[in-house]
């Protein structure tokens, strides 16, 4: 329509200032703590608004937070994802990918050269879930060899902690999107600055933020991130993540009341 | 839907700065459909939103009559937002051609280019394959809110926002 774009802001820019502006109502120029569980609205209608997603706002902080919501943007901006979500660990944010992607009695695959933590966490916890890790060497041709129907995804980690072993992720992205499954790449040890997973065809990208990103020792966390591009409706595979809303919901033209419509 | 479409940033910004009026076409009487919370969403953003939809004609959405047709809408219209298929967004930007508007833009799925052609030809701004609700709130900072890398970075203090 006009003039040429501008170029686009580089990692250094995002790292500093991607997710965050100055604050509307103070100014203040770093993101404030939001140290709040819940929010106000401006009357019921507002309220109803937010409760069917019809506007955009906050809620109740294990929905969205204002300072949360920065760490989510800045980190789907360094890896070139569409969106992020924010979780208290690594291990919690490898609990909602999985917990959203798997049914009891599915499957996934993973490398075998892990964190150990999650080692125990797919080989051991999930097991209470009815969800099966099998291990494999991480390369394209092992993964190819261990798929099967109940296979939900492939679970790599970008650079292996320990061992930094390197995973060929546009391979393996290549054996996940022939049997249309999402490729899970844990870029903790590498970090955004050394690899970006989705640029090799990762879908979701995992870390652990206590580590490189958070430096300093001081702070657990961890964020899952979605690339935007799978389409989750392919082969019916996720019908948690693209089935419709439950036809009560689709079918009612009364407006629910707040209560009712709560998570 | 394949989007080779690229529309820039502050190209977006001046049509929500310059437009007060839309014709929202295809607005639905239902208060779970997209189009109908778009339009409410609009409105609290302070755009007057003018509801098109010849089932609907007569009655009001969110205080706002509805016109069976583009040409029926007694008043001027600056930006006309395509609610309805792609093929359907044809004819509708030929009334929005007519009816002086000066953006026709089409939502989320919806693309015709033969339309936009005519359209530009003859100095219309057209954004195609775009929602007019989730640009807003990604120019302006409420798809942040959950965390959505909108790709926008500013230093300004944003405007406060309903």
């Amino acid at each position: 329509m006009s003039e040429a774009p501008k170029p686009p802001f580089g990692f250094e820019t995002r790292a500093i200032h991607a997710g965050a502006r100055p604050d509307a109502a103070t100014g203040a120029r770093q993101t404030p703590i939001h140290q709040t569980t819940s929010y106000v609205f401006e009357n019921v209608d507002h309220a109803a608004d937010l409760f069917n997603l019809s506007t955009f706002g906050f809620v109740y902080t294990r929905l969205g937070n204002p300072t949360v919501a920065v760490l989510e943007e800045r980190l789907a901006s360094l890896e070139g994802g569409r969106a992020a979500v924010a979780a208290a660990s690594g291990h919690a944010a490898q609990f909602i990918a999985f917990f959203t992607l798997l049914q009891p009695g599915d499957e996934f695959l993973a490398s075998r050269n892990l964190y150990g933590g999650s080692i125990t966490q797919f080989g051991q916890s999930f097991k209470k879930l009815g969800w099966t890790c099998r291990f494999c060497e991480p390369t394209a041709e092992a993964f190819r060899a261990a798929l099967s129907p109940r296979v939900k995804a492939i679970f790599v980690e970008s650079l292996a902690n320990p061992g930094g072993v390197v995973v060929d992720l546009e391979a393996v992205s290549a054996v996940a999107r022939e049997a249309g499954v999402p490729l899970v790449v844990d870029n903790t040890l590498a970090s955004p600055w050394l690899c970006q997973p989705f640029a090799w065809g990762a879908d979701l990208v995992i870390h652990s933020t206590t580590k490189f990103l958070c430096g300093n020792g001081s702070s657990m966390g961890g964020v899952l991130i979605e690339s935007g591009k799978f389409d989750w409706r392919k082969g019916d595979k996720f019908p948690g993540v693209a089935g419709p809303s439950r036809p009560t919901t689709a079918s009612t033209s009364t407006r629910p009341s707040v209560t009712s419509a709560s998570p | 839907m394949q989007d080779d479409l690229a529309y820039l940033d502050n190209d977006l910004a001046r049509i929500y700065r310059e437009v007060r009026v839309i014709a929202m076409v295809g607005a639905s009487p239902s208060w779970n459909r997209p189009s109908h919370f778009v339009l409410k969403y609009l409105q609290g953003k302070g755009y007057r939103v003018i509801p098109v939809n010849p089932a609907a004609a007569g009655k009001e959405i969110q205080g706002e009559r509805v016109y069976a047709t583009l040409a029926e809408v007694p008043d001027p219209v600056d930006l006309v937002n395509v609610f309805r298929n792609s093929e359907a967004a044809g004819p509708i930007t030929d009334e929005a051609i007519a009816k002086g508007a000066r953006v026709v833009w089409m939502q989320l799925g919806v693309r015709n280019d033969a339309a936009a052609a005519r359209a530009r030809a003859v100095g219309l701004t057209v954004v195609m394959h775009r929602c007019l609700k989730i640009e807003y709130g990604r120019l302006f900072g409420e798809l942040s809110w959950a965390g959505v890398n909108t790709g926008v970075i500013s230093s300004r203090r944003p405007r406060s926002s309903r």
